[in-house]
């Protein structure tokens, strides 16, 4: 289990969270931004320091006094930035923290890069690189740590739409490929709905709801449909048509539907918000 | 008298010393510099930038008293059997380290505020140390800040004039760098050695600055 208590201010901002997941799957981090979802993830990382206690699997990262600072917790984060280091190659990038764990350009590198289609990326140098490549890169630096948990900040934010479609298959494929809990901050309803095996509903620095990906039961067609047709009218056709085919978990889809009805304060304008 | 190339080599030795010192020194000051919250780091960042607006018989009087034989600062050394740094070599290293600190501190500072918190926190995630990740993720990223603050110190303490005199005092072979034999040769009234030396001086900086401004439009291009 993971388990997280966190609780402090940021200037005029407030954290206050408790929260207890599986030590394994996809949890995603949903809301409006300025909520805390980003806040909260770099509690988890070590970056940011409130008062709490923190625990994942056996390891104690925080306890009253008593705090591991991010480069002992093996965490793997990707930024919504992507943070690559400009001075060395997509290779180098990806070796950093994988050197670090005391591995090298293994099997398991080849296999990492296969995953995200690096492979013709390797030489070339980090400032070099589309939208799309940077955040596979980073991606695959932090997977390449063999981190305890995997932590990824809107690692899609700040790309275009057809970036995005480059990238999502990648980041739905971790749900089978990471060995490590991950979670996924977003505001986007689509990308929840997709990648998430959970889903934390937050608001003002808050958990305010949370939802399983639920397992398929009889009852799941006229569910299906009657959250298409809510989705048309609230103009979610992308999810809309996800549905269609087939491919969203039911509770993930309707948190979302809840999310989208309360007044749409899902932030419309993500590339602004950094 | 002692012959030009003793006198140049002398001072491109002393420049060469200084810059090395203040490379070990300017760094981690400035890497402090640059990431302290704290408001009192600007009282060290003013004293650091002293040498700048001070005049520099100011700083070589205070120099000789600091490193004469009846400063405080001297009774370690003097345990040694140091008595005094004053117109010495040495004497004349430390001087030139202060004169020529903040020309090495501030492209540093620079270039480290300019990397900012995001890469170091990514090297720490990834398991980096701070030592670890300031060597190898903050001086490789900085590295233009350190050819140009190794650049400015050297050129800067070749030019030195004041100070140099102070503590120095033109002892042949000993603190006797160009700008002293200029100020020597003009009262001897030897123009014609003063010119060489004068006009080498002034290519070398001219050479020196342009190459910087080079260097900077080429650093500071948007990488293709």
């Amino acid at each position: 289990m993971i388990e997280a208590r966190f609780e402090g201010r940021l200037g005029d901002f407030t954290l206050d969270v408790t929260l207890s997941t599986p030590a394994a799957g996809v949890t995603v981090l949903f809301g409006p931004s300025g909520c805390g979802k980003t806040t909260l993830l770099r509690c988890l990382a070590g970056l940011t320091r409130l008062s709490g206690r923190l625990q994942v699997g056996d390891e104690v990262w925080q306890d009253g006094l008593a705090f591991t600072p991010p480069h002992r917790r093996r965490v793997g984060y990707v930024f919504q930035d992507a943070a690559l280091f400009e001075h060395l190659s997509v290779r180098g990038n990806l070796l950093y923290g994988r050197k670090r764990a005391g591995l090298g350009a293994d099997d398991e590198f080849d296999r990492v890069v296969h995953l995200l289609g690096l492979e013709a990326l390797l030489q070339r140098g980090a400032g070099k690189l589309s939208g799309g490549e940077r955040q596979r890169v980073a991606i695959g630096r932090a997977l390449l740590s063999e981190p305890r948990l995997l932590l990824m900040d809107e690692p899609l934010a700040g790309v275009d739409a057809a970036r995005k479609a480059e990238v999502l298959p990648y980041i739905e494929a971790l749900r089978r490929e990471a060995h490590a809990p991950v979670f996924y901050v977003t505001h986007d309803v689509t990308e929840a709905a997709r990648v998430g095996d959970r889903i934390l509903l937050m608001r003002e620095g808050r958990l305010v709801e949370a939802a399983e990906r639920a397992a398929p039961d009889a009852a799941e067609a006229d569910e299906r449909r009657w959250l298409r047709e809510r989705l048309r009218r609230l103009g979610g056709e992308e999810l809309a048509a996800e549905l269609a085919l087939g491919g969203t978990p039911l509770t993930v889809a309707r948190l979302a539907v809840e999310a989208l009805r309360d007044g749409r304060n899902i932030d419309e304008t993500p590339q602004n918000s950094r | 008298m002692s012959s030009l190339a003793a006198i140049v080599w002398l001072t491109l030795k002393l420049a060469g010393v200084t810059t090395a010192i203040l490379l070990l020194v300017a760094t981690p000051l400035a890497w402090w510099l640059a990431r302290s919250r704290a408001w009192w780091s600007e009282v060290v960042g003013a004293l650091v930038a002293l040498p700048i607006v001070l005049p520099p018989t100011v700083l070589g009087f205070y120099l000789l008293l600091a490193l004469g034989p009846d400063s405080v600062l001297m009774a370690p050394l003097q345990a040694l059997g140091v008595r005094t740094l004053a117109f010495t070599f040495e004497g004349l290293v430390i001087g030139s380290v202060v004169y020529s600190l903040p020309f090495a501190v501030q492209p540093l500072r620079n270039a480290f505020q300019a990397i900012g918190e995001r890469p170091l926190e990514a090297a720490a995630t990834l398991g980096a140390a701070p030592l670890d990740a300031f060597l190898s993720v903050a001086v490789p990223l900085a590295r233009p800040g350190f050819v140009v603050a190794a650049v400015l110190a050297f050129a800067h303490t070749v030019g030195e004039f004041g100070v140099v005199l102070m503590i120095g005092g033109g002892v042949p072979g000993e603190t006797e760098v160009l700008s002293i034999e200029i100020y020597k040769l003009v009262e001897a009234m030897d123009w014609g050695r003063a010119h060489l030396i004068a006009g080498g001086l002034l290519a070398f900086a001219f050479a020196v600055l342009l190459s910087l401004l080079l260097f900077d439009r080429r650093a500071g291009r948007p990488r293709p």
